[in-house]
């Protein structure tokens, strides 16, 4: 049998819960990962998760792509979502960021059960989704990018100053390092443009940010960038639900991770603690075969 | 051991990536971003300006009388109504689409102006607005089909090109041309309009608030950017900046003033220049429009109304093709059936592209309006001056217009090697 899936960390079930975390500011550039050494501090938490979601299922004609699918997201929190393709990882994504609006469950936001119909509800609430096509205007410099469409207004006209000065701000708190806020976005590399795309989804404010395979097509340094950069935004305690085929990525930063499998949850993992292989088990399914099936139905016979 | 993480932090931001090119102080920086441009491939307005030059030089070389002051107001009058339907062409360029109507819509916005003052009577300033209200909403209608219904612009607009064109020629009637009075709008549009009655100190007034508010405005936004500790541009670039409008200004107010001045219809022609830059440039509506020109699914997923920027855009140029209209109508004192002449339609498109703007959506100014009417003008006066038919007019213009294309793609082609498209 998979490890008993653990909902919502490794809490203890009331009202708050104790987890590990690994103190803000504990990151430096060695080469091993700080988890390894830095001792983690006992935070609490408030039990109910910014985002979660409820036996939700999801048909597209007869095609049932999600069933009673639960998923939680803390704040600070990075929680992988994993799965082979076809999953459901893309859709089970697009209903939070209000692209397909769910058949069944409840989506609930701080607790409270809300409805998501459009991605301006998703962007309301605060979800910010990065996808996976980077979704920046090239022609535009990186200010306008993470300006477009909440560009600051001073008497009417464009603010180019205070957006110009924020944008740097922003840039730097998240110690993202690029040639100039004032040149066009296709002169970035592919990893600068991951980080802006990134950057741009923290205009608003959010408080979970939803990164479809940001490190899909990027080389080793690059993917770097993107990695530490997805650590500080669990650093200013935003929930991080993250997509990738990389396990490697997945482990390096995830704090847990949720495993879907033909539209369904199979599994959630503490990442610590738990070995890539019964990781990868889950999502190829490698423990779901005859032999366990019929094991399975044996124990069903004999109760 | 977490003490030791605050620190890096700071060293990180000043290291500086090696790709970048940091802008040295003063004139030789200026320099050397100018030369980083051009090798890629940001060419800007430089070879409308360079080829401006060479089409000078050559019909001087060859006619002593182009470069005479009457020439020169006979292209300042005459490329104002074609400059003008080239406006609202750089704003569907921005999209990265096209608009082939305008020419019909221009010579329908006249016949019907015409007919409403002429015929029945009605108002000039009336009949005027409801010529402008007629292309903006056929600007508008043309913008919903393709928006809404997603039928390609190029088909949409090209049926209006027809459709339009027909709807000229109906309301015209037999007779197919109406004379115009020379009042109201068509006398500040006509050739006998000059700014402060073509008084000499008006071309100069207009010179010298144009340098000034240049200058002012660059202080002003050097100041505040200054305040607020992010990069701006240094005195020195200011300074070249001015006094490189002043002498284009001061040199053309002084040439018109030797023939009759200033007219009426390019002082118009500039402030439509004026309006248009600063509603692209500094307004979130003109930033909508190049966030769709450079990538529509981005500009979706930023919130922007794609569909409500489309058809506006497409109102704004049905707006300046009616405008255009009544222009090019009053140059000409009537309204007749030539009036949706196609030819006007592919001037004002080369007029746009030869002044820089992309065929490919999301780069350009409004200024190349004026730029490539200048080129087109200046090579249709010198030609007429030179006794060439219409036939060898049309074909040098075709050349320049391909010639604009293909510095358009090879320029895009360098910056996509360059890394910067």
């Amino acid at each position: 049998m998979l490890p008993d899936p653990v909902r919502g960390g490794f809490g203890v079930p009331g009202p708050g819960k104790f987890v590990f975390r690994i103190p803000v500011c504990a990151r430096d550039g060695a080469a091993t990962h700080p988890r390894h050494r830095v001792v983690k501090e006992l935070v609490y938490v408030t039990s109910a998760p910014v985002l979660a979601l409820r036996g939700v299922s999801k048909r597209f004609g007869a095609v049932q792509v999600l069933t009673d699918v639960e998923l939680e997201v803390h704040a600070g929190e990075v929680v992988a979502l994993v799965g082979d393709n076809g999953a459901g990882k893309s859709t089970l994504v697009k209903t939070i960021a209000g692209v397909h609006p769910i058949d069944d469950g409840v989506i609930e936001w701080e607790g409270r059960s809300v409805s998501i119909n459009r991605p301006q509800d998703a962007q309301h609430l605060g979800v910010a989704t990065v996808y996976q096509d980077l979704a920046l205007c090239d022609n535009l410099d990186v200010v306008n990018n993470l300006y477009l469409g909440r560009e600051l207004k001073r008497r009417g006209t464009l603010d180019e100053v205070t957006m110009e000065q924020k944008a740097q701000e922003l840039l730097s708190t998240l110690s993202i390092r690029i040639p100039s806020v004032r040149i066009p976005v296709a002169s970035l590399s592919g990893g600068q443009r991951q980080v802006v795309a990134i950057a741009r989804s923290l205009i608003g404010d959010p408080k979970v940010v939803i990164l479809d395979e940001p490190t899909a097509a990027l080389g080793v340094e690059q993917t770097a960038q993107v990695l530490d950069l997805v650590e500080r935004l669990r650093e200013r305690g935003l929930g991080v639900i993250l997509i990738s085929h990389n396990m490697v990525d997945v482990r390096a930063v995830a704090d847990r991770v949720a495993v879907l499998r033909l539209g369904k949850n199979n599994g959630t993992f503490p990442v610590h603690g738990t070995t890539q292989e019964t990781i990868i088990a889950a999502i190829t399914g490698a423990t779901d075969n005859a032999v366990t099936r019929r094991q399975s139905r044996t124990a069903e016979a004999t109760k | 051991m977490s003490n030791n993480i605050d620190a890096p932090a700071p060293a990180v931001e000043q290291a500086i990536d090696p790709r970048l090119l940091v802008r040295e102080q003063g004139f030789s920086g200026y320099i050397s971003e100018f030369k980083r441009k051009i090798r890629g491939g940001e060419l800007g307005s430089l070879p409308v300006i360079i080829g401006l030059i060479v089409i000078w030089a050559a019909f001087a070389a060859s006619n002593g009388n182009f470069l005479s002051a009457s020439n020169f107001e006979y292209i300042a009058y005459y490329m104002v109504g074609i400059g003008t339907l080239s406006i609202g062409l750089v704003f569907v360029l921005l999209l990265g689409e096209i608009d082939l109507s305008v020419g019909s819509v221009s010579g329908l916005s006249a016949a019907i102006f015409a007919v409403l003052s002429v015929t029945h009577g009605v108002n000039l300033w009336l009949a005027t607005i409801a010529a402008l209200a007629t292309g903006a909403v056929i600007g508008a209608i043309h913008g919903f089909v393709f928006a809404k219904i997603g039928v390609p612009a190029f088909v949409v607009t090209l049926a209006g090109f027809l459709g339009w064109n027909g709807l000229m020629l109906w309301l015209l009637g037999d007779t197919g041309t109406i004379n115009l009075p020379d009042t109201g709008l068509i006398h500040l549009f006509g050739g006998n309009s000059f700014f402060l009655n073509g008084d000499i100190a008006g071309a100069y007034i207009l010179a010298g608030v144009g340098v000034a508010a240049l200058l002012f405005s660059s202080l002003g936004e050097q100041g505040r950017r200054r305040s607020a500790k992010v990069p701006f541009r240094p005195t020195s670039e200011i300074v070249l900046r001015t006094v490189v409008l002043a002498i284009a200004a001061f040199g053309s107010a002084y040439v018109l003033n030797l023939h009759k001045g200033v007219p009426n219809n390019l002082v118009f022609f500039l402030a439509a220049l004026i309006i248009c830059d600063f509603v692209l440039r500094r307004t979130s509506y003109g930033r909508k429009i190049f966030a769709v020109g450079g990538n529509i699914e981005a500009s979706r997923r930023a919130g922007i109304n794609v569909a409500a920027i489309r058809i506006s855009v497409y109102a704004i140029s049905g707006f300046f093709a009616a405008l255009g209209g009544l222009v090019i109508s009053a140059t000409i004192s009537s309204a007749n059936q030539g009036g949706s002449d196609p030819n006007n339609l592919m001037m004002a498109i080369a007029a746009a592209v030869i002044g820089g703007t992309s065929l490919f959506g999301g780069r350009g100014k409004v200024w190349s309006a004026l730029l490539g009417m200048l080129v087109i003008e200046s090579i249709n006066a010198g030609l007429f001056m030179l006794g060439e038919a219409q036939s060898v007019q049309y074909m040098i213009t075709g050349g320049v217009l391909l010639a604009a294309v293909v510095v358009d793609s090879l320029s895009r082609r360098t910056q996509k090697s360059s890394g910067r498209a």
